[in-house]
């Protein structure tokens, strides 16, 4: 069994490196993949090893990024496109959500773009405007893209391969704040597929829902709870589009309680849509509102107050016991 | 841009040039009249540049020579004439049809290509089998050069789906309603083509209006730092729905390219034969890895941006007259009777079968079923989505619960 030990960077890069070896058809393309190796290093080596064809050191042009890519996918290439960071994917937003959405219903599923688009997101890392937001539901909108956020190594080793093995276009968020965050990767394990949610701790109080940068944050609320008596179920979502929906309605009518947390501001974000969903499939079984802990309805503020915008393990743990207190 | 700003200008390089050799006109099929004559040049407007104009029809249909540009027609015989006259006279007839259609009621919409056939038939006739066509939503003359059924452009207009072909079947990709997207898609197909290590080229068709876009530009850029096998061919046909090109460029279109690192070329996009004798000079730059290219057929739409527009509201009737003057389809008529290369049973039997285009057409359209509702849950993804399986299941249930047969398929329950 090949088990190692590697950030969340590292075994993205590892996964991409796998990816490349296993299909001549993958190709990394974005700003400063190449001999940079990424702003965070993710793609470290990759073009040194496979060179500048198969690695592609693109123009600062985020549109441009996007509508080759799928330019690429529709000559029969599998395109991974790095977006530097979260608040520079709109420029490419049109063509996300016009084109890359949209051509394989246009074409009645005649022909597929299995486009993935790598977004490191979210905030915590001390960053200036337009490097820390979660602009996850946006995307979760629009049919025809799927929507993923690993939490840890495993899942960003996996859910990276099995993205860019999806005939869909995927967008694949990345949390930033933990890639330096170490944990093991079974490189020979069969994973779970690439929309189902995990458990990641059992509990019978209360449940915490949570995807990408916030499931370390609910795991240590969990743990910090238990201290106090509570037993707190987390899952992690993994999957933003579709969701898995069941698992969290199982969890929710073991624990009768259940509370959203995301980094994206709360307000139209996916913490209302998995309430709505929930409320409609357990309204009998809650025996508390769905309450949801998030981003404000502001902008990413400036990083000295990031923390106060964040949610962290007591705001967490604060709506714990107002779901309690029902 | 006036009237006379958009007058076909004097072919530089065709008047400035020499004779053309004797064996290239014979093999033309054709014999160089004469060469254009020398108009006084009209000034563009906010450039104050003096473009030149690739032409080798003039609008009387009178064969000008161009050195550099005879040799890519030099092996254009009388046949591939009338073909490309075919090709032109069969596209009008089927946009005329679909014009008259949804005045009817049976298109929703329609983007008349009416004008624009010499530069759709010419660069699309220059185009091989394995080269791929990145179309706006006006290309269906370049359809029709690709073998695609006509018919096929007409579904989502009709609203019964957003597309509705196989773009392998013939490399034409479906038509990109976002002005300019197309552009990027082409060029990534091209870097792929590159990456293949293949000969083939992509066509990248785009309107003037586009040029100003965003991707466009980005579209240029991939293009040119790759060295991607890609022919943008602007087709400028004065009107971004009602703006003039003025309002999108104060410079030439075509030197646009020069800022980019590839050639432009300003081609009289009513001379089917020039249109084609560009486009594969731009489409053999690209196969033989001289990279991108950007040609401007210098065009006009004669009719309505869509069915929806009224062009009477911002633009002169003067100005349509005095492109009517230049029409495609009469001119290369005029050189075919000319030269011979057609007798009145030839056009006549093309009325005839272009007469039929229109019927099948009519009949087609109006025989087009609209989709069944379930179909709105269809190729959205290819590997499926639990959401929309849910959600085709509820839409069933409700569906199926205004049926009146006791036995419903859809849930294999008795309907009370």
């Amino acid at each position: 069994m090949a088990v190692k030990k590697l950030p969340v960077a590292k075994a993205i890069n590892e996964s991409l490196r796998t990816a490349l070896e296993a299909d001549p058809k993958v190709v990394v393309m974005g700003e400063d993949v190449g001999k940079l190796g990424g702003v965070f290093r993710v793609t470290d080596g990759l073009q040194k090893d496979f060179g500048d064809d198969r690695v592609i050191d693109t123009p600062l042009a985020e549109s441009g990024i996007i509508g080759t890519a799928i330019g690429l996918a529709l000559r029969g290439y599998r395109p991974v496109a790095e977006i530097q960071f979260d608040g520079f994917v709109f420029p490419a937003y049109d063509q996300i959500v016009t084109q890359l959405a949209k051509m394989y219903a246009r074409s009645l599923g005649k022909i597929k773009v299995p486009v993935v688009i790598r977004i490191p997101y979210g905030g915590g890392i001390g960053a200036v405007e337009h490097h820390s937001e979660s602009p996850e539901a946006l995307f979760a909108h629009v049919a025809g893209l799927k929507v993923v956020s690993p939490s840890n190594s495993s899942d960003a080793y996996w859910m990276l391969q099995q993205a860019i093995q999806s005939d869909d276009p995927v967008i694949f968020f990345e949390p930033k704040r933990r890639y330096w965050e170490k944990g093991e990767v079974n490189t020979d394990a069969i994973p779970d597929p690439l929309h189902k949610a995990s458990v990641a701790r059992e509990g019978t109080d209360a449940t915490l829902v949570a995807y990408g940068p916030m499931v370390r944050t609910c795991l240590e609320a969990a743990a910090a709870a238990a201290e106090e008596g509570k037993s707190l179920e987390v899952v992690d979502l993994r999957s933003i589009s579709p969701i898995d929906f069941d698992t969290v309605q199982a969890s929710a009518e073991k624990t009768g309680r259940l509370i959203v947390v995301h980094e994206a501001p709360v307000f139209f974000g996916a913490g209302a849509e998995i309430a709505a969903r929930i409320t409609e499939r357990s309204f009998y079984h809650l025996e508390a509102p769905v309450l949801r802990v998030g981003g404000f309805h502001s902008p990413y503020p400036p990083a000295r107050v990031e923390e106060d915008y964040l949610p962290g393990l007591d705001r967490v743990l604060d709506a714990v016991d107002r779901s309690l207190a029902y | 841009m006036t009237v006379e700003s958009t007058a076909a200008r004097t072919p530089r390089r065709a008047s400035s040039g020499g004779k053309r050799t004797s064996a290239s006109a014979k093999s033309a099929g054709a014999s160089a009249k004469k060469s254009a004559s020398a108009k006084k040049p009209a000034k563009d407007a906010g450039a104050g540049a003096q473009p030149e104009l690739v032409q080798l029809l003039t609008p009387e249909g009178e064969r000008v020579e161009s050195p550099e540009y005879d040799k890519y027609v030099a092996d254009v015989t009388p046949e591939d004439l009338r073909v490309l006259y075919r090709d032109m006279v069969m596209t009008r007839r089927f946009d005329a049809e679909a014009v008259t259609l949804q005045r009817q009621g049976e298109l929703g919409l329609w983007p008349s290509l009416l004008g624009q056939e010499a530069a759709q038939v010419g660069s699309g006739r220059a185009t091989r089998e394995d080269d791929y066509v990145f179309p706006t939503y006006r290309e269906h003359g370049v359809a029709w050069c690709r073998g695609v059924d006509p018919t096929l452009l007409l579904g989502m207009f009709r609203g019964v789906n957003n597309g509705g072909w196989d773009p392998n079947s013939n490399n034409f990709h479906l038509y990109t309603i976002v002005i300019g997207s197309q552009t990027l898609h082409a060029t990534g197909y091209a870097m792929g083509i590159a990456k293949d290590g293949a000969d083939s080229a992509v066509v990248a068709y785009l309107g003037d209006g586009a040029t100003s876009q965003g991707d466009v530009a980005e579209a240029f850029t991939f293009a040119a730092v790759y060295n991607s096998p890609v022919v943008f061919f602007c087709q400028n046909n004065q009107w971004a729905i009602s703006e003039p090109t003025e309002k999108q460029s104060r410079v030439p279109l075509y030197q646009r390219a020069q800022g980019y690192g590839f050639p432009g070329v300003r081609v009289d996009g009513n001379d089917v034969l020039a249109c084609l004798a560009v486009s594969k000079w731009a489409l053999e730059r690209a196969r033989t890895g001289e990279g991108p290219s950007l040609v401007e057929a210098f065009t006009y739409r004669m009719g309505a941006h869509t069915t929806s527009d009224d062009p009477s509201r911002y633009r002169r009737d003067e100005e349509r007259e005095a492109w009517e003057a230049k029409d495609p389809i009469k001119r290369l008529r005029a050189y075919l009777e000319a030269e011979g290369h057609a007798d009145e049973a030839f056009f006549a039997e093309l009325d005839a079968e272009s007469e039929t285009l229109g019927k099948r057409v009519r009949e087609v359209v109006r025989s087009m079923p609209d989709p069944e509702p379930m179909s709105i849950f269809e190729n959205i993804y290819a590997d499926g989505h639990a959401l929309v399986d849910e959600e085709r299941a509820e839409f069933a249930a409700y569906q199926a619960s205004f049926a009146d047969a006791p036995a419903d398929a859809a849930t294999g329950g008795e309907v009370k």
